[in-house]
């Protein structure tokens, strides 16, 4: 769909062979400079992933969602897109949601990374991850832990009183009213291509209201 | 979907003069990497050298004075988007960093990320411009101030030398008693990208217009303050014939092009109606 040199599939820790076979290929549509691929200097970082302490040498061009999937076999968070649009790579840094898949690892040294993987408390699942199954909150599951994560995030950017685009007057600094607009508005980052959305609502307005009661 | 990278490295500065120094060795900076990020998955991104700025204190705080706010160039939306002082006083610039991208983006892309991303499309440009915002660079050589309305030369041009870094936004503290309109013209708000978005302000005397800014995005290669259309407005009375007259002064003034997003002609009659929505307003 792209120019030559895009989408070669380059993973430094597999898929070598691919790595073998298109080299040649792609050598001729590169800048001369770039044809020894000299591997750039790694880069010492520790991060903190689910409560578990990692301290890591990273090639600095391993993005967060790579690194989570391929170098730590964190495979709950999902690549989708890979450039921001979809929310599947969807992951918790230091309590807030961000697209694992834009940016790069070592920028995250001695971050707080929390996985779909470390919201349940071993057999007790989290809130969240309840109320998506009792309120049939996916079909295929392939965007549910993108989606829970950012729920997650959502509840706790709600309590704070963040203003989103549709909250009525942003300028007034009343707490906020948990309307559907607000929940939809809110998780309108992470797209479900099946078609779940309703019960994606249901589930997250559940979890809100019986964290108020 | 990862692009073939031999040759490309990535330093995280911890102080904003280790960043100025790398700068003025070539090395490029990345903020929150939200375009740029995209960019490298494509294999599109012309830099091998990146500095990330988001770790430099001085560049991620939001400061007040009495006479203007201060906006770090590494701010993320979300902060612009929670700052109570901004919601007062610049409400367009939450808004516009409430709709930029999704709030997952918003806890990641910066302010300073896309004034320099240099879109023409940008959200927040077109309300830098009705706020009369100023730009500080810095680099080893020194700061200096400049209007944001000159900033923008042509498309993806900027008064901006490479060793320099963008630090803040300053905007002055002068924005009581005006009404302000701003509106996004996309497929939804989250996510696309805008076929038009459209800023204004105006101080109104008795029914007349004291002061005027309009600027919009998506319709020339720059985002663009309507400098002609506002002289038609400034001290008229809103009457059915100059709203008119306005509209038609600025789909002379806007320059649009047909994309993938939208059309020349689609964008031209938007930006006229949204002009006419804005004055309907003041009436």
């Amino acid at each position: 769909m792209n120019t030559s040199n895009d989408a070669r599939g380059f993973r430094p820790n597999r898929r070598e062979f691919v790595e073998t076979a298109v080299a040649g290929a792609v050598a001729g549509a590169l800048p001369s400079d770039a044809q020894s691929p000299a591997a750039p200097a790694s880069t010492e970082c520790t991060l903190r992933v689910n409560g578990e302490t990692h301290r890591l040498d990273l090639d600095p061009r391993v993005s967060l969602l790579d690194l989570l999937r391929e170098h730590l076999q964190l495979t709950g968070t999902k690549k989708g897109c890979d450039h921001g649009q979809c929310g599947a790579c969807t992951v918790l840094v230091n309590g807030r949601r961000i697209n694992s898949c834009l940016t790069f690892a070592v920028m995250h040294d001695g971050d707080e990374i929390t996985t779909i993987e470390g919201l349940a408390r071993g057999a007790e699942l989290h809130p969240l991850q309840a109320a998506f199954i009792e309120h049939d909150g996916l079909q295929c599951g392939y965007c549910t832990p993108g989606q829970i994560c950012s729920a997650v995030a959502l509840l706790s950017e709600l309590k704070a009183g963040a203003p989103s685009f549709v909250t009525p007057n942003i300028a007034d600094l009343k707490p906020l009213e948990l309307t559907e607009d607000e929940i939809r508005e809110r998780m309108s980052g992470n797209i479900c291509r099946c078609g779940a959305y309703v019960g994606i609502v249901a589930a997250i307005r559940s979890v809100a209201e019986g964290q108020k009661a | 979907m990862r692009s073939f990278v031999p040759d490309y490295e990535l330093v995280v500065a911890a102080r904003l003069n280790d960043a100025l120094d790398m700068l003025a060795e070539g090395w490029r900076p990345i903020a929150g990497g939200t375009d740029l990020m995209v960019l490298f998955n494509a294999g599109k991104l012309p830099y091998r050298k990146l500095v990330s700025i988001r770790r430099v204190k001085e560049l991620s705080s939001i400061e007040e004075s009495e006479t203007e706010i201060s906006i770090g160039a590494a701010v993320t939306y979300t902060h612009i988007r929670q700052h109570p002082v901004l919601r007062q006083e610049f409400p367009l610039l939450c808004s516009a960093a409430s709709w930029t991208g999704s709030i997952a983006n918003q806890n990641r892309g910066t302010l300073g990320g896309n004034i320099i991303n240099a879109s023409p499309a940008a959200d927040s440009s077109p309300v830098l411009l009705v706020y009369d915002a100023e730009l500080e660079l810095i680099s080893l050589r020194g700061t200096r101030r400049i209007p944001y309305c000159d900033f923008h030369l042509g498309y993806k041009k900027m008064q901006i030398r490479d060793d320099e870094l963008l630090r803040s936004i300053h905007l002055p503290r002068k924005t009581e008693n005006r009404r302000s309109y701003i509106r996004k013209v996309g497929p939804r708000q989250a996510q696309a990208i805008s076929k038009v978005c459209f800023a204004a302000t105006a101080r109104l005397r008795g029914s007349a217009i004291d002061e005027v800014r309009i600027a919009a995005g998506s319709v020339a290669p720059v985002p663009l303050r309507c400098h002609a259309t506002e002289s038609v407005l400034r001290g008229q009375s809103i009457s059915p014939d100059l709203i008119e007259t306005a509209a038609n002064a600025i789909a002379a003034e806007v320059q649009p092009i047909t994309d993938i997003r939208s059309t020349r002609d689609y964008r031209r009659a938007v930006t006229a109606n949204l002009l006419k929505q804005f004055l309907q307003t003041l009436a």
